[in-house]
Protein backbone atom coordinates (compact mmCIF):
# COMPACT_ATOMS: atom_id res chain seq x y z
CA UNK A 1 0.00 0.00 0.00
CA UNK A 2 1.19 3.20 -0.89
CA UNK A 3 -0.43 6.54 0.50
CA UNK A 4 -0.17 10.28 -0.18
CA UNK A 5 -1.54 12.49 3.01
CA UNK A 6 -4.94 10.63 2.98
CA UNK A 7 -4.92 9.44 -0.53
CA UNK A 8 -3.97 6.26 -1.05
CA UNK A 9 -2.40 5.73 -4.23
CA UNK A 10 -1.90 2.16 -4.46
CA UNK A 11 -3.01 -0.69 -2.54
CA UNK A 12 -3.61 -4.53 -2.78
CA UNK A 13 -1.66 -5.08 -5.97
CA UNK A 14 0.31 -7.98 -6.87
CA UNK A 15 2.18 -8.47 -9.90
CA UNK A 16 3.90 -11.70 -11.35
CA UNK A 17 6.50 -10.00 -13.96
CA UNK A 18 7.83 -13.70 -15.39
CA UNK A 19 11.64 -13.92 -17.10
CA UNK A 20 11.73 -12.87 -20.44
CA UNK A 21 8.29 -11.82 -19.99
CA UNK A 22 7.21 -8.11 -21.24
CA UNK A 23 4.15 -6.76 -18.39
CA UNK A 24 2.15 -3.29 -19.40
CA UNK A 25 0.48 -1.38 -16.37
CA UNK A 26 -2.14 0.72 -18.01
CA UNK A 27 -3.90 3.60 -16.35
CA UNK A 28 -4.48 7.01 -16.29
CA UNK A 29 -2.07 9.82 -15.21
CA UNK A 30 -2.71 9.00 -11.29
CA UNK A 31 -3.69 5.62 -11.34
CA UNK A 32 -0.89 4.56 -9.46
CA UNK A 33 1.49 3.14 -11.76
CA UNK A 34 4.24 5.31 -10.86
CA UNK A 35 3.82 4.58 -7.30
CA UNK A 36 3.55 1.61 -7.67
CA UNK A 37 7.01 1.65 -9.45
CA UNK A 38 9.07 4.35 -6.92
CA UNK A 39 8.13 1.35 -4.32
CA UNK A 40 9.51 -1.82 -6.49
CA UNK A 41 12.32 -0.33 -6.87
CA UNK A 42 13.30 1.21 -3.37
CA UNK A 43 12.49 4.81 -3.58
CA UNK A 44 9.97 4.72 -1.13
CA UNK A 45 8.79 1.94 1.32
CA UNK A 46 5.23 0.94 0.92
CA UNK A 47 3.00 2.45 3.92
CA UNK A 48 1.75 -1.44 4.40
CA UNK A 49 2.51 -4.88 3.05
CA UNK A 50 5.72 -6.58 1.38
CA UNK A 51 7.56 -5.99 -1.64
CA UNK A 52 9.79 -8.28 -3.14
CA UNK A 53 11.47 -7.72 -6.18
CA UNK A 54 14.06 -10.55 -7.54
CA UNK A 55 13.01 -11.60 -4.47
CA UNK A 56 14.72 -9.06 -2.61
CA UNK A 57 13.28 -6.32 -0.76
CA UNK A 58 13.75 -3.54 -2.62
CA UNK A 59 14.34 -0.95 0.47
CA UNK A 60 16.25 -3.49 3.05
CA UNK A 61 18.15 -5.09 0.09
CA UNK A 62 18.74 -2.19 -2.27
CA UNK A 63 22.19 -2.06 -2.99
CA UNK A 64 21.82 -6.08 -3.91
CA UNK A 65 19.15 -5.17 -6.28
CA UNK A 66 20.13 -2.42 -7.72
CA UNK A 67 22.38 -3.96 -10.04
CA UNK A 68 19.86 -6.11 -11.34
CA UNK A 69 17.48 -4.06 -12.30
CA UNK A 70 17.58 -1.32 -15.02
CA UNK A 71 15.69 1.79 -14.07
CA UNK A 72 14.44 4.43 -16.49
CA UNK A 73 12.86 7.42 -14.63
CA UNK A 74 9.78 9.37 -16.12
CA UNK A 75 12.13 12.17 -16.89
CA UNK A 76 15.42 13.56 -15.51
CA UNK A 77 17.78 12.09 -13.44
CA UNK A 78 20.89 13.27 -15.61
CA UNK A 79 23.12 15.86 -15.06
CA UNK A 80 22.42 18.79 -17.15
CA UNK A 81 26.17 19.54 -18.02
CA UNK A 82 26.88 16.23 -18.88
CA UNK A 83 27.20 15.04 -22.66
CA UNK A 84 25.28 12.16 -24.11
CA UNK A 85 28.27 10.04 -24.17
CA UNK A 86 29.15 10.70 -21.01
CA UNK A 87 26.36 9.73 -19.14
CA UNK A 88 25.65 6.15 -20.68
CA UNK A 89 29.97 5.68 -20.67
CA UNK A 90 29.34 6.71 -16.51
CA UNK A 91 26.81 4.41 -16.06
CA UNK A 92 28.50 1.44 -18.16
CA UNK A 93 31.00 1.91 -16.04
CA UNK A 94 29.29 0.74 -13.13
CA UNK A 95 28.30 -2.81 -14.42
CA UNK A 96 30.51 -5.51 -14.50
CA UNK A 97 29.50 -6.86 -17.80
CA UNK A 98 28.16 -3.76 -19.43
CA UNK A 99 26.59 -3.40 -23.05
CA UNK A 100 28.83 -1.24 -25.70
CA UNK A 101 27.61 1.99 -25.20
CA UNK A 102 28.91 2.54 -28.95
CA UNK A 103 26.59 0.09 -29.96
CA UNK A 104 23.67 1.42 -27.59
CA UNK A 105 24.43 5.25 -28.99
CA UNK A 106 23.84 3.69 -32.46
CA UNK A 107 20.76 1.70 -31.69
CA UNK A 108 18.87 4.54 -30.37
CA UNK A 109 19.83 6.97 -32.85
CA UNK A 110 22.16 8.85 -30.56
CA UNK A 111 25.01 8.72 -31.94
CA UNK A 112 25.14 12.46 -33.57
CA UNK A 113 23.94 13.73 -30.05
CA UNK A 114 26.85 11.85 -28.12
CA UNK A 115 28.58 14.84 -27.54
CA UNK A 116 25.60 17.18 -26.90
CA UNK A 117 24.91 18.35 -23.18
CA UNK A 118 22.01 16.51 -22.01
CA UNK A 119 19.66 20.00 -21.20
CA UNK A 120 20.23 20.57 -25.07
CA UNK A 121 18.61 17.30 -25.78
CA UNK A 122 15.16 17.28 -27.49
CA UNK A 123 12.84 15.39 -25.03
CA UNK A 124 12.73 12.03 -27.02
CA UNK A 125 16.48 12.47 -27.12
CA UNK A 126 16.41 12.69 -23.26
CA UNK A 127 13.80 9.45 -23.23
CA UNK A 128 16.27 7.44 -25.54
CA UNK A 129 18.84 8.37 -23.36
CA UNK A 130 17.50 7.50 -20.31
CA UNK A 131 16.42 3.75 -22.08
CA UNK A 132 19.76 3.38 -23.22
CA UNK A 133 21.16 4.21 -19.31
CA UNK A 134 18.82 1.40 -17.94
CA UNK A 135 19.51 -0.94 -20.26
CA UNK A 136 23.81 -0.84 -20.19
CA UNK A 137 24.41 -2.75 -17.04
CA UNK A 138 22.55 -5.52 -18.86
CA UNK A 139 19.78 -5.82 -16.34
CA UNK A 140 17.66 -9.22 -15.86
CA UNK A 141 14.60 -6.64 -15.00
CA UNK A 142 13.68 -3.79 -16.70
CA UNK A 143 11.34 -0.48 -15.12
CA UNK A 144 10.80 1.71 -17.89
CA UNK A 145 8.43 4.19 -16.77
CA UNK A 146 6.30 5.38 -20.23
CA UNK A 147 9.23 4.59 -22.30
CA UNK A 148 7.78 6.45 -25.47
CA UNK A 149 6.38 9.44 -23.84
CA UNK A 150 7.50 12.75 -25.92
CA UNK A 151 9.04 10.13 -28.76
CA UNK A 152 8.28 10.94 -32.54
CA UNK A 153 6.70 7.93 -34.22
CA UNK A 154 9.81 7.13 -35.51
CA UNK A 155 11.48 6.61 -31.94
CA UNK A 156 8.57 4.79 -30.43
CA UNK A 157 8.89 2.27 -33.26
CA UNK A 158 12.42 1.85 -32.34
CA UNK A 159 11.65 1.84 -28.91
CA UNK A 160 9.04 -0.91 -29.59
CA UNK A 161 11.43 -3.35 -31.73
CA UNK A 162 14.38 -3.09 -28.87
CA UNK A 163 11.56 -4.39 -26.04
CA UNK A 164 10.68 -6.99 -28.48
CA UNK A 165 14.57 -7.83 -28.66
CA UNK A 166 14.97 -7.27 -24.94
CA UNK A 167 11.80 -10.20 -24.41
CA UNK A 168 13.35 -12.30 -26.94
CA UNK A 169 16.74 -12.33 -25.14
CA UNK A 170 15.33 -13.16 -21.78
CA UNK A 171 15.25 -9.69 -20.07
CA UNK A 172 11.72 -9.44 -18.39
CA UNK A 173 10.23 -5.93 -19.02
CA UNK A 174 8.09 -4.48 -16.69
CA UNK A 175 6.43 -0.90 -18.58
CA UNK A 176 3.62 1.82 -17.37
CA UNK A 177 2.15 3.11 -20.14
CA UNK A 178 -1.64 5.00 -20.75
CA UNK A 179 -0.90 4.28 -24.80
CA UNK A 180 -3.09 1.68 -25.76
CA UNK A 181 -1.74 0.49 -28.72
CA UNK A 182 1.77 0.06 -26.80
CA UNK A 183 0.11 -2.10 -24.60
CA UNK A 184 -1.85 -3.98 -27.65
CA UNK A 185 1.59 -4.29 -29.35
CA UNK A 186 4.15 -4.89 -26.83
CA UNK A 187 2.48 -6.35 -23.76
CA UNK A 188 2.60 -10.14 -23.12
CA UNK A 189 0.28 -9.53 -20.02
CA UNK A 190 -1.26 -6.48 -18.93
CA UNK A 191 -2.50 -5.21 -15.74
CA UNK A 192 -5.02 -2.27 -15.90
CA UNK A 193 -4.87 0.14 -13.03
CA UNK A 194 -7.18 2.20 -11.60
CA UNK A 195 -7.50 4.50 -8.57
CA UNK A 196 -4.43 2.42 -7.04
CA UNK A 197 -5.72 -0.49 -7.42
CA UNK A 198 -5.94 -3.32 -10.25
CA UNK A 199 -8.70 -3.35 -12.27
CA UNK A 200 -8.56 -6.15 -14.82
CA UNK A 201 -5.59 -8.43 -15.75
CA UNK A 202 -4.91 -11.08 -18.40
CA UNK A 203 -3.20 -11.19 -21.35
CA UNK A 204 -4.55 -8.46 -24.14
CA UNK A 205 -6.27 -11.57 -25.76
CA UNK A 206 -7.78 -12.55 -22.56
CA UNK A 207 -8.89 -9.14 -22.08
CA UNK A 208 -10.21 -8.35 -24.98
CA UNK A 209 -11.93 -11.72 -25.41
CA UNK A 210 -13.70 -11.72 -22.38
CA UNK A 211 -17.56 -10.99 -22.22
CA UNK A 212 -19.22 -8.83 -23.93
CA UNK A 213 -16.34 -8.09 -26.31
CA UNK A 214 -18.46 -7.41 -29.77
CA UNK A 215 -20.02 -4.78 -31.42
CA UNK A 216 -22.26 -4.95 -34.20
CA UNK A 217 -23.17 -2.12 -36.13
CA UNK A 218 -26.06 -2.34 -38.39
CA UNK A 219 -27.37 0.61 -40.90
CA UNK A 220 -30.95 -0.08 -41.60
CA UNK A 221 -34.09 2.38 -41.71
CA UNK A 222 -33.98 5.04 -38.77
CA UNK A 223 -36.46 5.05 -35.90
CA UNK A 224 -37.29 1.34 -35.83
CA UNK A 225 -39.09 0.43 -32.73
CA UNK A 226 -36.41 -1.18 -30.81
CA UNK A 227 -38.32 -2.55 -27.74
CA UNK A 228 -38.73 -5.72 -28.63
CA UNK A 229 -34.94 -6.56 -29.39
CA UNK A 230 -34.09 -4.79 -26.02
CA UNK A 231 -35.56 -7.58 -24.32
CA UNK A 232 -32.99 -9.56 -25.60
CA UNK A 233 -29.69 -7.29 -26.37
CA UNK A 234 -28.06 -4.30 -25.46
CA UNK A 235 -29.15 -2.06 -28.74
CA UNK A 236 -28.88 2.13 -29.04
CA UNK A 237 -29.67 3.90 -32.55
CA UNK A 238 -26.90 5.84 -32.52
CA UNK A 239 -27.68 8.50 -35.19
CA UNK A 240 -30.25 8.04 -37.62
CA UNK A 241 -30.55 4.93 -39.05
CA UNK A 242 -27.06 3.49 -37.35
CA UNK A 243 -28.00 0.84 -34.64
CA UNK A 244 -25.23 -0.18 -31.93
CA UNK A 245 -25.51 -3.90 -30.59
CA UNK A 246 -23.08 -4.59 -27.66
CA UNK A 247 -22.70 -7.28 -25.35
CA UNK A 248 -21.81 -11.26 -25.70
CA UNK A 249 -22.36 -11.67 -29.31
CA UNK A 250 -22.18 -15.12 -30.35
CA UNK A 251 -23.16 -17.09 -33.41
CA UNK A 252 -26.67 -17.04 -32.55
CA UNK A 253 -27.19 -13.82 -31.21
CA UNK A 254 -26.00 -12.43 -34.33
CA UNK A 255 -28.13 -14.35 -36.09
CA UNK A 256 -31.03 -13.53 -33.85
CA UNK A 257 -30.32 -9.40 -34.10
CA UNK A 258 -30.23 -9.92 -38.25
CA UNK A 259 -33.45 -12.32 -37.94
CA UNK A 260 -35.50 -9.14 -35.82
CA UNK A 261 -34.55 -6.82 -38.28
CA UNK A 262 -35.71 -9.08 -41.03
CA UNK A 263 -39.25 -9.83 -39.10
CA UNK A 264 -38.98 -5.83 -38.65
CA UNK A 265 -38.69 -5.41 -42.64
CA UNK A 266 -36.04 -3.01 -42.35
CA UNK A 267 -33.75 -2.60 -45.28
CA UNK A 268 -30.42 -3.57 -44.03
CA UNK A 269 -27.72 -1.64 -46.11
CA UNK A 270 -24.53 -2.44 -43.79
CA UNK A 271 -23.47 -4.61 -41.10
CA UNK A 272 -20.27 -4.15 -39.25
CA UNK A 273 -18.39 -6.34 -36.57
CA UNK A 274 -15.83 -5.16 -34.06
CA UNK A 275 -13.54 -7.07 -31.65
CA UNK A 276 -12.74 -4.74 -28.69
CA UNK A 277 -9.83 -3.64 -28.56
CA UNK A 278 -7.54 -3.02 -25.49
CA UNK A 279 -9.12 0.67 -25.40
CA UNK A 280 -12.75 -0.49 -25.50
CA UNK A 281 -12.02 -2.35 -21.77
CA UNK A 282 -10.12 0.42 -20.63
CA UNK A 283 -12.64 2.87 -21.28
CA UNK A 284 -15.47 0.39 -19.87
CA UNK A 285 -13.26 -0.29 -16.74
CA UNK A 286 -12.70 3.11 -16.18
CA UNK A 287 -16.26 4.54 -17.03
CA UNK A 288 -18.51 1.44 -14.96
CA UNK A 289 -16.57 3.02 -12.03
CA UNK A 290 -17.46 7.03 -12.53
CA UNK A 291 -14.00 7.32 -13.15
CA UNK A 292 -13.30 10.60 -15.29
CA UNK A 293 -10.39 10.62 -17.83
CA UNK A 294 -7.84 13.01 -16.29
CA UNK A 295 -5.92 12.77 -12.87
CA UNK A 296 -7.65 10.59 -10.69
CA UNK A 297 -5.11 11.63 -7.46
CA UNK B 1 21.99 -7.40 -34.77
CA UNK B 2 22.52 -10.96 -33.78
CA UNK B 3 20.10 -12.58 -30.96
CA UNK B 4 21.49 -12.38 -27.51
CA UNK B 5 22.42 -8.97 -27.28
CA UNK B 6 20.54 -7.68 -24.15
CA UNK B 7 20.79 -11.57 -22.43
CA UNK B 8 21.18 -10.59 -18.91
CA UNK B 9 24.79 -10.51 -17.12
CA UNK B 10 24.24 -8.35 -14.11
CA UNK B 11 26.78 -7.79 -12.03
CA UNK B 12 28.29 -4.70 -10.34
CA UNK B 13 31.92 -3.45 -11.53
CA UNK B 14 34.50 -3.41 -8.74
CA UNK B 15 33.58 -0.74 -5.94
CA UNK B 16 36.82 1.28 -6.43
CA UNK B 17 36.42 1.63 -10.23
CA UNK B 18 32.50 2.85 -9.98
CA UNK B 19 33.65 5.33 -7.17
CA UNK B 20 36.37 6.35 -9.43
CA UNK B 21 34.16 7.45 -12.40
CA UNK B 22 32.27 8.82 -10.08
CA UNK B 23 34.67 11.95 -8.93
CA UNK B 24 35.82 11.70 -12.82
CA UNK B 25 32.76 13.01 -13.71
CA UNK B 26 32.25 15.19 -10.12
CA UNK B 27 35.54 17.32 -11.47
CA UNK B 28 34.96 17.32 -14.89
CA UNK B 29 31.36 19.06 -14.08
CA UNK B 30 32.53 21.21 -11.72
CA UNK B 31 34.96 22.41 -14.33
CA UNK B 32 33.16 22.93 -16.76
CA UNK B 33 30.61 24.75 -14.91
CA UNK B 34 32.40 29.05 -15.34
CA UNK B 35 30.42 30.16 -12.26
CA UNK B 36 31.81 27.32 -10.05
CA UNK B 37 35.49 28.17 -11.59
CA UNK B 38 35.53 31.79 -10.83
CA UNK B 39 33.66 31.25 -6.96
CA UNK B 40 36.54 28.90 -6.21
CA UNK B 41 39.06 30.17 -7.88
CA UNK B 42 38.58 33.72 -9.24
CA UNK B 43 37.16 35.70 -5.62
CA UNK B 44 40.32 34.02 -3.96
CA UNK B 45 42.95 35.02 -6.26
CA UNK B 46 41.53 38.34 -6.42
CA UNK B 47 41.33 38.59 -2.69
CA UNK B 48 44.84 37.22 -2.53
CA UNK B 49 46.58 39.68 -4.99
CA UNK B 50 44.34 42.47 -4.26
CA UNK B 51 44.76 43.03 -0.40
CA UNK B 52 48.09 41.01 -0.43
CA UNK B 53 49.73 42.91 -2.45
CA UNK B 54 48.42 46.49 -2.33
CA UNK B 55 47.43 48.58 0.63
CA UNK B 56 43.90 48.56 -0.34
CA UNK B 57 42.21 47.46 3.33
CA UNK B 58 43.68 48.01 6.65
CA UNK B 59 45.07 44.91 8.38
CA UNK B 60 45.90 44.55 11.48
CA UNK B 61 49.32 43.37 10.90
CA UNK B 62 52.15 44.86 8.51
CA UNK B 63 52.93 41.32 6.81
CA UNK B 64 50.19 42.00 4.61
CA UNK B 65 50.93 38.16 2.79
CA UNK B 66 51.03 36.26 5.86
CA UNK B 67 47.56 37.56 7.24
CA UNK B 68 46.12 37.68 3.76
CA UNK B 69 47.06 34.27 2.53
CA UNK B 70 45.84 31.56 5.11
CA UNK B 71 43.00 33.51 5.02
CA UNK B 72 42.38 33.26 1.34
CA UNK B 73 43.16 29.54 1.86
CA UNK B 74 40.22 29.33 4.45
CA UNK B 75 38.10 31.31 1.95
CA UNK B 76 38.42 29.03 -0.69
CA UNK B 77 37.76 26.03 1.18
CA UNK B 78 34.50 27.31 2.49
CA UNK B 79 33.52 28.34 -1.66
CA UNK B 80 34.11 24.71 -2.68
CA UNK B 81 32.63 22.89 0.50
CA UNK B 82 30.27 24.72 1.12
CA UNK B 83 29.06 27.39 -1.45
CA UNK B 84 30.12 25.19 -4.42
CA UNK B 85 28.68 21.81 -2.92
CA UNK B 86 25.37 23.49 -1.68
CA UNK B 87 24.31 24.62 -4.95
CA UNK B 88 25.58 21.75 -6.81
CA UNK B 89 23.36 19.50 -4.49
CA UNK B 90 20.56 21.20 -4.66
CA UNK B 91 20.07 21.15 -8.44
CA UNK B 92 21.60 17.20 -8.72
CA UNK B 93 18.08 16.35 -6.08
CA UNK B 94 15.75 18.75 -8.42
CA UNK B 95 16.88 17.46 -11.25
CA UNK B 96 16.71 13.64 -9.88
CA UNK B 97 20.33 13.11 -10.58
CA UNK B 98 20.76 11.77 -7.10
CA UNK B 99 18.17 9.98 -7.01
CA UNK B 100 18.81 8.05 -10.03
CA UNK B 101 22.99 7.63 -9.13
CA UNK B 102 21.49 6.60 -5.51
CA UNK B 103 19.67 3.70 -7.00
CA UNK B 104 22.27 2.71 -9.78
CA UNK B 105 25.53 0.28 -8.55
CA UNK B 106 27.32 3.18 -7.42
CA UNK B 107 25.04 2.91 -3.76
CA UNK B 108 24.31 6.15 -2.11
CA UNK B 109 27.07 5.67 0.48
CA UNK B 110 29.38 5.62 -2.65
CA UNK B 111 27.95 8.31 -3.79
CA UNK B 112 28.36 10.27 -0.86
CA UNK B 113 32.03 9.16 -0.55
CA UNK B 114 32.49 10.14 -4.29
CA UNK B 115 31.13 13.90 -3.57
CA UNK B 116 33.28 14.23 -0.59
CA UNK B 117 36.52 13.10 -2.28
CA UNK B 118 36.01 15.20 -5.19
CA UNK B 119 35.26 18.12 -2.97
CA UNK B 120 38.50 17.20 -1.19
CA UNK B 121 40.49 16.99 -4.67
CA UNK B 122 38.99 20.12 -5.25
CA UNK B 123 40.28 21.79 -2.49
CA UNK B 124 43.40 20.30 -2.35
CA UNK B 125 44.47 21.69 -5.90
CA UNK B 126 42.87 24.76 -5.09
CA UNK B 127 45.34 25.25 -2.02
CA UNK B 128 48.28 24.54 -4.06
CA UNK B 129 47.75 27.00 -6.36
CA UNK B 130 46.90 29.40 -4.37
CA UNK B 131 50.01 28.86 -2.27
CA UNK B 132 52.50 28.38 -5.35
CA UNK B 133 51.02 32.06 -6.53
CA UNK B 134 51.22 33.63 -3.05
CA UNK B 135 54.56 32.32 -2.71
CA UNK B 136 55.63 33.32 -5.96
CA UNK B 137 54.16 36.67 -4.89
CA UNK B 138 56.63 36.90 -1.63
CA UNK B 139 54.58 34.75 0.74
CA UNK B 140 56.51 33.14 3.09
CA UNK B 141 54.87 30.31 5.25
CA UNK B 142 56.36 28.00 8.14
CA UNK B 143 55.72 24.48 7.72
CA UNK B 144 56.60 22.99 11.22
CA UNK B 145 52.73 23.42 12.03
CA UNK B 146 51.54 21.86 8.80
CA UNK B 147 49.75 18.84 10.27
CA UNK B 148 47.29 20.56 12.60
CA UNK B 149 46.47 23.17 9.48
CA UNK B 150 45.49 19.93 7.29
CA UNK B 151 43.53 19.00 10.22
CA UNK B 152 41.78 22.18 11.44
CA UNK B 153 41.01 22.06 7.05
CA UNK B 154 39.48 19.06 7.05
CA UNK B 155 37.42 20.13 10.36
CA UNK B 156 36.14 23.03 8.75
CA UNK B 157 35.49 21.11 5.51
CA UNK B 158 32.91 18.64 7.18
CA UNK B 159 31.31 21.48 8.91
CA UNK B 160 30.80 23.39 5.79
CA UNK B 161 29.55 19.81 3.67
CA UNK B 162 27.18 19.62 6.59
CA UNK B 163 25.60 22.87 5.75
CA UNK B 164 25.93 22.47 2.55
CA UNK B 165 24.27 19.55 2.18
CA UNK B 166 21.45 20.33 4.71
CA UNK B 167 20.61 23.58 3.10
CA UNK B 168 19.86 21.70 -0.34
CA UNK B 169 17.81 19.28 1.18
CA UNK B 170 15.42 21.69 3.32
CA UNK B 171 15.41 24.41 0.66
CA UNK B 172 14.77 24.76 -3.22
CA UNK B 173 17.39 24.76 -5.35
CA UNK B 174 17.09 28.94 -6.32
CA UNK B 175 16.78 29.23 -2.58
CA UNK B 176 19.74 27.51 -2.01
CA UNK B 177 22.21 29.10 -4.60
CA UNK B 178 20.72 32.18 -2.82
CA UNK B 179 21.37 31.24 0.39
CA UNK B 180 24.80 29.97 -0.41
CA UNK B 181 25.76 32.76 -1.88
CA UNK B 182 24.87 35.43 0.61
CA UNK B 183 26.80 33.31 3.85
CA UNK B 184 29.85 33.28 1.29
CA UNK B 185 29.28 37.25 0.73
CA UNK B 186 28.69 37.89 4.39
CA UNK B 187 31.55 35.68 5.35
CA UNK B 188 33.90 37.09 3.03
CA UNK B 189 33.12 40.69 4.28
CA UNK B 190 32.92 39.99 8.02
CA UNK B 191 35.15 37.02 8.17
CA UNK B 192 38.63 38.37 8.75
CA UNK B 193 40.04 37.90 5.33
CA UNK B 194 39.72 41.05 3.82
CA UNK B 195 40.41 43.00 6.80
CA UNK B 196 40.38 42.05 10.65
CA UNK B 197 37.14 40.43 11.61
CA UNK B 198 34.92 41.82 14.76
CA UNK B 199 36.44 41.00 17.60
CA UNK B 200 34.24 38.96 19.20
CA UNK B 201 36.11 37.10 21.14
CA UNK B 202 36.02 33.60 21.87
CA UNK B 203 32.42 33.38 20.49
CA UNK B 204 33.46 34.51 17.41
CA UNK B 205 35.23 31.81 16.82
CA UNK B 206 31.70 30.03 17.09
CA UNK B 207 29.93 32.48 15.07
CA UNK B 208 32.23 32.85 12.22
CA UNK B 209 33.98 29.79 11.63
CA UNK B 210 35.53 31.18 8.33
CA UNK B 211 37.17 33.45 10.58
CA UNK B 212 38.17 30.52 12.90
CA UNK B 213 39.73 28.53 10.21
CA UNK B 214 42.27 31.45 9.12
CA UNK B 215 43.39 32.37 12.31
CA UNK B 216 44.28 28.94 12.75
CA UNK B 217 46.07 28.83 9.13
CA UNK B 218 47.78 32.04 9.79
CA UNK B 219 48.73 30.97 13.40
CA UNK B 220 50.42 27.60 12.20
CA UNK B 221 51.46 29.17 8.78
CA UNK B 222 52.44 32.84 9.90
CA UNK B 223 53.10 32.83 13.64
CA UNK B 224 54.08 28.93 14.39
CA UNK B 225 52.08 29.55 17.63
CA UNK B 226 49.41 26.29 17.21
CA UNK B 227 45.83 25.94 17.49
CA UNK B 228 44.05 27.63 20.26
CA UNK B 229 41.48 24.86 21.76
CA UNK B 230 38.75 27.37 21.20
CA UNK B 231 39.17 27.14 17.50
CA UNK B 232 38.85 23.28 17.35
CA UNK B 233 36.30 23.95 19.85
CA UNK B 234 34.32 25.99 17.43
CA UNK B 235 35.21 23.97 13.87
CA UNK B 236 34.42 20.49 15.79
CA UNK B 237 30.97 21.97 17.02
CA UNK B 238 30.22 23.01 13.85
CA UNK B 239 31.12 19.48 11.79
CA UNK B 240 29.27 18.11 14.40
CA UNK B 241 26.32 20.05 14.09
CA UNK B 242 25.77 20.17 10.50
CA UNK B 243 26.76 16.74 9.65
CA UNK B 244 24.20 15.24 12.10
CA UNK B 245 21.55 17.69 11.51
CA UNK B 246 22.27 17.11 6.82
CA UNK B 247 22.57 13.25 8.02
CA UNK B 248 18.84 13.77 9.64
CA UNK B 249 17.70 15.81 6.87
CA UNK B 250 19.16 14.66 4.02
CA UNK B 251 16.72 13.68 0.87
CA UNK B 252 17.92 11.97 -1.76
CA UNK B 253 14.82 13.10 -4.00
Amino acid sequence: MVRYGDTTAVKGVSLRAPRGRVLALLGHNGAGKTSLLQVCEGFRKPDGGTVRVLGLDPVAEHDALMPRLGIMLQSGGVYPWAAAGEILRLFASFAAHPLDPDMLLDRLGLRKVEKTRFRRLSGGEQQRLSLAVALVGRPELVFLDEPTAGMDTEARHTTWQLIEELRSDGVSVLLTTHLLDEAERLADDVVIMRSGEVAATGTPAELTAAAGIDLLEVRADPGLELAPLKARHEVTETSPGEYAITGALDTHALADVLAWFAAADAHVTAVSSRRRTLEDVYLSLTRQHGVAVGAIK
Amino acid sequence: MSAGTFTPAPGRAPMRTIIGRQIRMELLLTARRGEAVVLAMGVPLLVLLGAGLTHATNLPTDDRLGFVVPGVLALTVMSTAFTGQAITTGYERSYGVLKRLGASPLTRPGLLLAKTAAILVQIVLQVIFLGLVAVLVGWRPQFGDILPAAGVTVLAAAGYSGLALLLASVLKPETTTGAATLIYVVMLAVGGIMFAAPDLGTAGWFLLPLAAHAQALRDTLMNGTGIPLSIWLALGTWAVVWLTLAARKFRWE
